[in-house]
């Protein structure tokens, strides 16, 4: 017990007081989720190549992509939502309701401007009922999407019944139209990550909402607006299900009321592997970006290789449990 | 001396085989069924397993974790990727896959539906498989029922929901066979009830009509829950011998029945043929041995000629296979 060292602790704690001394600057670039993502990612498509010479093709793996670039798209706008510290598992019945909508229109032989405008309005106004519900009644998003989740899944099955509703031939095929050397779904949805991205990591916009899911009672004693800002959210997410159900039928030429079953899992698990924070104030686009990739190549990398259904599913959750422990680990130890 | 001929054979049947397993290049097949975890399926493969030992065809059985309307679509590309020659698939949407199997044509593979069309979209596949011609199930039915209860007495029809499609056809057929057939004449359908495809809804009408009609000698229950169901209740007054139930039923369900007597028989169609009849047309068709037209006649081995009908459908057995206490363990689905 020599004097030396608590002398030396004290002027170190003395002028390093206020402030953790701070990260260095390649923590903070590399010790983030998005890393891990990444990792993954290459190692998936590693893997792939490896389970199946079919499987490095690139054409194949971008063609594959607008299998569930619908439900990515999607993915983007709720990771959005879920940084504001809300949740929304209605989308994938939305998009299935809209949809429903639009190709009846379609049906009726009307101008294509009242098509567009039914199955963007339908969305508009799925998004509005969440918003009521949430921001006006003040309910738990959770319970709430999980009610209008049934109900427009339900609403799209009356109006759609067993039958599926067929497009014309004109409308069907987006995922072949080739723009940059990209099929157009693929495209659609790095623009919006690029320009999500940008609104959430550039502007005044996007810092608001990373500080209403941090702590909301702070960010309304600093002035932003928290509630006109989910409203907005919640609003984009019900216009997004519709355009992403847009494109889904041109995918597959006709809707049923089932479309996209089950895709609210498929969206939050993208959301969650791209390391957002379930409890909101944590994430980036690009995470959900790189989630996306990720499940896309494992699944068509798997079943390329003939691998079983069963095989899969356990592959799946193994990763996001260890996506899990991972991000709550990194975020533990980088101070909120 | 013995032992060299037995060395011998075996050295050629060695010989056989590897000539067989040299002729496995000759196509790929793959089979997609609704999703996995279906008894029913495994029987279908087991059908395309051995054609292809015989035929020598590389065969795969893949399929998506739920049945729902797309799940199959991701399965469809990767077996295009993968350049297999022919795609068999029990669709799981009239028409969710049309732009996938059409992409799949394109590229010159044969897209086969087996055990279940895209009623509707015919034009985006190449043919299709059903196992049996459905207008001979009521008449077989009714004839079956006659057989068991000596062509007399009451008897009642148990289905599954009033709205199932096939089943109307059936029982409209058999109410056809007993008015018209003079053989028949002394069976009387008393009633229809229907248990909803549900266990115990089935089970409730079954008591029902035990009660209701004192007189019934026997009931047919075309539906495979609804059958099951029959039994169980004839079984548990102990009224087999009185009270005849029969119907569409799995072997693998039926099995203790018909081992414990409470079931003489009941009837189905073979899976197993399905898979078989469609790995020799696939075979016949890529070789060039068979013209996939309408009215082209073919031969399959153990299911003799085979006939495309309207639309390219095939069906692999004319008359509904008959389950008993002497063939029933050879079925396991």
């Amino acid at each position: 017990m020599s004097e030396a060292p608590v002398g030396l602790n004290s002027t170190v704690s003395a002028t390093h007081r206020d402030a953790a001394p701070p990260r260095p600057l390649w923590q903070v670039i590399f010790v983030r989720p998005e890393t891990l993502t990444f990792v993954l990612l290459v190692l998936a498509i590693f893997a792939g190549g490896q389970l199946s010479p079919y499987f490095l093709d690139i054409r194949y793996i971008l063609d594959s992509f607008t299998l569930t670039a619908e439900l990515s798209l999607l993915a983007l706008i709720l990771t959005l939502v879920i940084i504001a510290g809300e949740i929304d598992l209605s989308p994938a019945s939305a998009m299935a309701l809209s949809a429903c909508l639009f190709a009846y229109a379609m049906s009726f032989d009307w101008p294509m401007w009242i098509c567009v405008s039914i199955g963007i309005g339908s969305g508009l106004i799925m998004g509005a009922i969440n918003s009521a519900l949430i921001i006006g009644l003040q309910l738990p998003s959770i319970i709430v999407t999980i009610g209008t989740l049934t109900l427009y899944r339900g609403l799209a099955q009356v109006i759609a019944g067993d039958k599926s509703i067929r497009v014309p031939e004109w409308y069907i095929g987006i995922d072949k139209v080739q723009v940059l050397g990209l099929p157009a779904p693929d495209l659609i949805f790095i623009l919006a990550a690029i320009a999500l991205a940008f609104l959430l990591g550039m502007t005044v916009w996007g810092r608001q909402i990373y500080q209403t899911g941090t702590n909301e009672t702070a960010a309304i004693y600093a002035g932003i607006r928290t509630r006109r800002i989910k409203a907005v959210l919640f609003l984009a997410t019900g216009v997004t299900a519709s355009i992403a159900g847009m494109i889904f039928i041109s995918r597959l030429g006709s809707v049923r009321y089932d479309l996209g079953l089950g895709g609210e899992l498929q969206m939050v698990l993208m959301a969650m592997l791209g390391g957002t924070y379930i409890f909101g104030g944590r994430g980036t686009i690009l995470g959900t970006f790189l989630a996306a990739l990720l499940l896309s190549v494992i699944s068509t990398g798997m079943t390329t290789a003939n691998l079983l259904p069963a095989t899969q599913l356990c592959v799946l959750g193994v990763l996001l449990v260890l996506s899990i422990i991972a991000t709550n680990f990194i975020y533990s130890r980088t101070q909120r | 001396m013995l032992k060299k001929t037995v060395l011998a054979g075996l050295a050629l049947g060695f010989g056989l085989m590897a000539s067989a397993a040299m002729a496995a290049s000759n196509f790929k097949v793959v089979y997609i069924g609704k999703n996995t975890g279906n008894p029913y399926f495994d029987s279908i493969t087991g059908g395309f397993v051995d054609a292809c030992k015989k035929i020598g065809c590389e065969f795969e059985f893949v399929a998506p974790a739920t049945a729902e309307a797309t799940s199959q679509i991701p399965f469809i590309e990767a077996q295009i990727q993968r350049g297999v020659n022919v795609i068999a698939i029990a669709p799981n949407s009239p028409d969710a896959m049309n732009q996938v199997l059409d992409k799949a044509r394109a590229k010159g593979i044969l897209v086969l539906t087996v055990n279940g069309d895209i009623v509707g979209s015919e034009g985006h596949r190449d043919a299709n498989i059903l196992p049996v011609d459905f207008t001979k199930t009521g008449p077989n039915q009714v004839e079956l029922m006659g057989s068991m209860i000596g062509y007399k007495g009451e008897i009642a029809i148990l289905s599954a929901t009033t709205e199932a499609p096939d089943q109307n056809t059936w029982i409209a057929a058999m109410k056809k066979t007993l008015a018209e057939n003079p053989k028949y004449k002394d069976m009387k359908l008393v009633a229809t009830v229907y248990g909803d495809d549900q266990p115990e809804k089935s089970t409730t009408e079954m008591e029902a009509l035990l009660s209701n009609y004192p007189n019934l000698v026997g009931v047919i229950a075309p539906t495979t829950v609804g059958i099951a169901a029959g039994a169980q209740v004839v079984k548990s007054r102990g009224i087999a011998n009185k009270v005849h139930v029969t119907g569409l039923g799995l072997p693998s369900e039926m099995r203790d029945f018909v081992k414990d007597g409470t079931v003489s028989a009941f009837q189905l169609w073979s899976p197993y043929n399905e898979g078989w009849l469609a790995a020799y047309f696939a075979d016949g068709v890529l070789n060039g041995k068979i013209k996939n037209t309408v009215g082209t006649k073919f031969d399959v081995p153990s299911l003799g000629s085979i006939t495309i009908l309207e639309k390219n459908v095939m069906n692999t057995q004319a008359e509904l296979t008959t389950f008993d206490k002497a063939n029933i363990d050879k079925f396991n689905f």
